[in-house]
């Protein structure tokens, strides 16, 4: 750390961290040597990055291919209302230049992908990940382990959060379980939904960043316990929480990076395809007053902010749901993108024999771009 | 009582309850409790033989059951069974 200088004004800016007797000017120095990968720069991205910067981590990098969209606000407190339809990467960077102008910043406008990642990650030490799908999870994970770093791992759902971190380097050299250990496998499609269709609290995010930040900022300085091989859970609603061992698992190997999509289920090799049916015409078949049956295969709070007056279906209850749905004239499905509606679809022609079914091709997300901008879209 | 706590994506299967009371006397007796009591949570929680699922992860406490004797960890009364899912979410 000798040739890590800070100057009058950062020594002023980071009084209150010197004052720790732990942390002094040489925890200070150490965090502005560091490099820190953010992958993502939403719900978790936000705290961890704001907080990163305000602590003088040296030099912030930030993945993100993202746009802000106004359904943002409600947790990513890095935007504002004039970001709306900006690249969240280079506002989160303008935001944290502003607050902190010693360090350095990068933007990677890119998605994170197996051709990229090894790339990108090695070129920091460290990388907190707040990601917001299973793929990525897993790549973040697999190239952090290839690349000997140490993943603080963060997730959020609805009023839960998870924190560890993951593949720490131990004083002997030796690393500390990683995200595979804890879970060899993602679960299938569509059991754990994303934030988007599941909902989160919108403080959640800032207590378990705030978190992640934190870990990142131990694991830099030295300081304290890092929570490596254990996971902390934290239920808002109940205000439990838990530490919980994760140990490694000997049969954990990793050795290049994979197709993750396919590792997640999300592109199966062999799905069968499924008969559609775009908006437009649907609307033709309301203007003629065609005989048909509309199913929503959404949840009830979903079909509370928008819905087509369709009958309201959830995915989970589809299959024992058979005796409401017609086999004797076109039944349409559809969800908020199409997506759950094709799974609904096969359920339904593989357990039931269904072959009068349609999905709305791009669901109630299409249908208001398309044909009704007044249907509100979430 | 043992008590098994349910995480937020099972909920759906459970009626919305966070927690399950058992009687079970093992990991095992517990969770077969539990999924015949909200039988729609079985198919997410274990495999057609019955063996608990490899996205799902089982502790006692603080402690991994695979770490323990497996499914046939004894449960004492006022212990807590956590089920632990993987979640994915944080940027959207």
């Amino acid at each position: 750390m000798t040739d890590i200088k800070l100057s009058a004004q950062e020594m002023a800016r980071y009084a209150r961290h010197i004052a720790i007797p732990e942390f002094n000017v040489e925890g200070q120095k150490k965090l502005k040597a560091a490099k820190v990968l953010v992958i993502g720069s939403g719900g978790l991205g936000s705290p961890v990055l704001l907080y990163l910067a305000a602590a003088g981590v040296g030099h912030l990098g930030i993945v993100d291919f993202d746009v802000v969209d106004d359904s943002n606000l409600q947790r990513q407190v890095l935007f504002t209302v004039d970001d709306v339809g900006k690249s969240k990467a280079e506002t989160a960077k303008k935001r944290l230049h502003a607050l902190n102008p010693h360090i350095k910043i990068t933007v990677h406008n890119t998605r994170l992908t197996k051709e990229n990642a090894l790339d990108l990650i090695n070129q920091y030490d460290i990388v907190a990940d707040g990601t917001d799908n299973f793929p990525t999870r897993y790549l973040v994970n697999d190239a952090c382990v290839l690349s000997g770093k140490t993943n603080v791992y963060a997730s959020i759902f609805r009023f839960e959060g998870q924190v560890s971190v993951f593949n720490y380097l131990n004083e002997d050299g030796t690393r500390g379980p990683n995200y595979r250990d804890m879970f060899p496998e993602p679960p299938p499609p569509g059991l754990v939904p994303n934030c988007a269709e599941g909902g989160v609290l919108g403080v959640l995010p800032g207590i378990i960043g705030s978190l992640q930040a934190c870990e990142v900022i131990k694991v830099i300085t030295g300081i304290g316990e890092p929570l490596a091989g254990r996971i902390f859970l934290f239920d808002a609603a109940s205000f439990t929480t838990r530490t919980l061992k994760v140990n490694k698992n000997p049969k954990t190997k990793i050795t290049e990076l994979i197709n993750y999509e396919q590792f997640c289920g999300i592109l199966p090799t062999n799905v069968s395809e499924v008969k559609e049916i775009t908006v437009k015409e649907l609307y033709h078949l309301q203007v003629q007053s065609t005989d048909f049956q509309l199913i929503d295969v959404r949840e009830p709070y979903e079909y509370e902010i928008a819905n087509l007056e369709g009958e309201l279906i959830p995915l989970g209850a589809i299959a024992e749901s058979a005796e409401r749905i017609s086999r004797d004239k076109k039944v349409i499905i559809h969800c908020r993108s199409g997506k759950r509606s094709a799974d609904a679809i096969r359920e339904l022609e593989s357990l039931h024999g269904f072959d009068n079914l349609y999905n709305l091709k791009g669901g109630i997300l299409a249908w208001s771009k398309e044909i009704d901008s007044e249907i509100p879209t979430y | 009582m043992a008590k098994i706590i349910i995480p937020t994506p099972l909920r759906k299967f459970t009626g919305n309850a966070s927690t399950f009371e058992t009687k079970g006397n093992t990991v095992k007796e517990a969770i077969g409790e539990l999924v015949h009591s909200h039988p729609n949570l079985s198919r997410h929680i274990l495999d057609d033989q019955n063996n608990i699922r490899s996205f799902i992860r089982v502790y006692l406490g603080e402690n991994d059951i695979n770490e323990l004797e497996k499914e046939e960890t004894s449960v004492l009364d006022n212990e807590t069974i956590s089920i632990v899912p993987a979640i994915a979410g944080g940027i959207a």
